[in-house]
């Protein structure tokens, strides 16, 4: 006999060894896993390899002045993305502002009692549908609808309150506003979702108990469901912003870009992605080189912002406990 | 018997022989710039109706990257509106022949309340919007070209390409020429570093510019003209160095007075001619003098025939310019050192 437990012959009972094959199958799958693992790894190391080997060239010749120059301009050789990084950074926060309090509104509205189950599946499905409509869709959508939408609200906004810096230039079309609305829309899915599963992982219990106590419906929400899912909820904004950060086809159409810096909602803006996804296409071998250069720089946002997103989490979980 | 066994096996050789010789395919991939796309496109559909053995497949990614391809041999030809720089063309050992294949226009696209027709913008106004210099619709320099038009005391939107492209070579390269300014401050190529202001937008291709000027009251933006037809926008009327007023689509005048050099390069950033239009550019096809493959390099002269006859005929209802028949007669003898 050839088996790798030594079996006492139970005959009546429904435990039984493993087999020979379902330990192949086993190892096999968890072999697959480590592989999975490793290649992801391998992909991430790869692309900062050849993106950084690229933008080497491009960081000795431009230097720290690159990230905080405000001019791009090929046939001058300048080159500057302090623009660019400040209005991604612009549009992605505004968008995680309105994205971010729809969002969790609507996981909570979704969750806690407020629909019958089957009605609160069908509007799930709806927001999940958000996710699979096409970056350009959206940026059509927000041309051809949100633009002239928002418009008769964004001109009197500038004619009665232009004294704000928010509200300091009038609307030509493209500009931050619409971009940043409909970024909201496209990170809206992510975080609905992944609020509406932080959510529902509250124990019963703690409701129940909640409610044991006395609260009302939206004190045990506001103060029992969603402290207790806070974590789940702020990786949720993570998320979002991470997406955010590197959306590009629908921002390249609705931002204007512009490469200038300014706190109006209304003017127009750029971003790094779209920039990168505008310029690569014609770009000569000196232009690749900052481009590559650019493109690291995003990397190293998204980096610092999940990070920074990951230590707030972890504080925050310690402070609980 | 047997004679006559060996001369039906001949025959059935022979038949099978030539039928295979008539059924090799062959493909040519070529890569480059957007704006012909469309026509090239159409032409290559039909020529492999015509011709079914031949298949030649394009794809539009821009100029930039066509000659990119060229360089690292991937593509059999490339197309560029940019022609082909010195640089880059002693990279290649095999020689280069440039073939100007179409021309095409550039018009401003404007939007504006009540949609007025052909709005005449002399030459010193549309180079000034662009430098942002005239930012009102009711600027006294385009009322007076325009009496009998109510123009709004709207600001100018100006859209421009955002994203690297042969039409704004053309187009920079032509407000370069008519206006010393703009040459200084800004100059020409592929981007522009236009004036930062909260009136100069930038949207992706030609599409987005025609969708952001439709969508922005007061704007003007450059699109190539085909496209313009294509998309049913209203598009100025522009004062040329004859210091008429002229619309796109009246092409053949303008290429009529340029000769072609040698290298079949030409540029027309100011053209003379009182019918000419002023933004009027040729698009070229850039092919390897000497092909690893004859065969290949037939296909590519016959390629080449067909858009010079049967081609040029489609270009005209698709919103390009046909060649003059001296130029297509030039094409067609630089065609044949293509080996």
């Amino acid at each position: 006999m050839n088996k790798p437990f030594a079996v006492l012959p139970l005959h009546d009972s429904v435990c039984q060894p493993p087999t020979a094959t379902q330990l192949v199958v086993d190892r096999g799958f968890r072999g697959l896993c480590h592989l999975g693992v490793f290649l992801i790894l391998l992909l991430v190391v790869a692309l900062v390899v050849e993106i950084g080997g690229k933008a080497v060239p491009g960081m000795q010749k431009y230097g720290t002045g690159f990230i905080a120059g405000t001019v791009w301009d090929p046939n001058q050789l300048q080159y500057g993305i302090l623009p660019a990084i400040w209005g991604t950074l612009y549009s992605s926060l505004l968008a995680l502002l309105i994205g971010g309090f729809f969002g969790v509104m609507m996981a909570i509205f979704l969750t806690q009692d407020f629909l019958p189950p089957r009605l609160a599946a069908v509007f799930r499905t709806i927001i999940e549908l958000l996710a699979a409509i096409p970056s350009v869709v959206y940026g059509l959508w927000g041309i051809f609808v949100v633009i002239p939408a928002i418009r008769p609200l964004a001109d009197w906004l500038h004619q009665t309150l232009g004294w704000l810096p928010f509200f300091k230039s009038s609307l030509s079309g493209p500009g931050l506003l619409p971009a940043a609305l409909v970024l909201a829309i496209m990170i809206l899915p992510t975080i609905a979702a992944v609020s509406q599963d932080a959510l529902r992982a509250v124990p019963l219990k703690t409701k129940q108990a909640a409610y044991g106590m006395g609260a009302t419906h939206w004190e045990a929400i506001l103060k029992v469901m969603l402290p207790t899912a806070a974590t789940g909820i702020f990786g949720a904004l993570v998320l979002g912003l991470g997406r955010a950060l590197g959306e590009t086809m629908a921002l390249a159409m609705l931002v204007g870009n512009s490469n200038q810096i300014s706190l109006s909602l209304f003017s127009p803006a750029n971003t790094l992605a779209a920039l990168l996804a505008l310029n690569f296409p014609e770009a000569g071998p000196a232009e690749v080189e900052v481009l590559m250069y650019a493109s690291l720089v995003l990397m190293l946002i998204t980096l610092v912002v999940n990070l920074v997103g990951s230590s707030i989490m972890l504080m925050s979980q310690q402070g609980a406990k | 018997m047997k004679p006559f066994m060996f001369a039906v096996a001949g025959a059935a050789a022979l038949v099978l022989s030539s039928s295979a010789l008539a059924q090799e395919r062959i493909r040519l991939i070529g890569s480059g710039a957007s704006f012909p796309a469309p026509l090239y496109l159409a032409w290559f559909k039909d020529l492999g109706k015509k011709n079914p053995n031949l298949t030649v497949d394009y794809q539009s990614k821009g100029s930039g990257a066509g000659i990119q391809d060229f360089l690292n041999k991937t593509v059999d030809f490339a197309a560029s509106d940019s022609a082909m720089s010195k640089e880059d063309l002693a990279k290649v050992p095999e020689g280069v022949q440039l073939l100007p294949m179409t021309a095409g226009e550039i018009v401003l696209a404007y939007n504006l309340p009540g949609n007025p027709k052909g709005i005449r913008l002399p030459r010193e106004v549309y180079s000034n919007i662009f430098l942002g210099k005239i930012t009102r619709w009711n600027d006294a320099r385009i009322t007076a070209a325009n009496p009998g038009v109510s123009l709004p005391d709207l600001p100018i939107t100006v859209v421009v390409r955002a994203d690297s492209s042969g039409t704004t070579a053309v187009f920079s390269k032509h407000l370069a020429a008519i206006n010393d300014e703009f040459r200084k401050t800004l100059g020409e190529g592929n981007t522009v570093n236009w004036p930062a202001s909260d009136k100069f937008i930038k949207s992706p291709k030609n599409d987005g510019v025609t969708a952001t000027v439709r969508q922005t009251p007061g704007a003007i933006g450059y699109i190539e003209y085909a496209f313009a037809k294509l998309a049913k926008v209203d598009y100025a009327l522009l004062q040329n160095k004859a210091g008429q007023y002229v619309a796109a689509g009246s092409g053949g005048e303008t290429l009529a007075g340029v000769k072609l050099p040698p290298d079949m390069v030409a540029w027309l950033p100011d053209p003379d001619g009182a019918k000419a239009y002023p933004i009027t550019s040729y698009t070229w096809m850039i092919f390897r003098k000497s092909n690893a493959d004859p065969k290949k390099a037939q296909a590519m002269r016959e390629m080449v025939e067909y858009g010079l006859t049967h081609g040029q005929k489609m270009a005209d209802a698709m919103g390009y310019i046909p060649l003059p028949a001296t130029v297509v007669d030039q094409v067609r003898t630089a065609a044949a050192s293509i080996k």
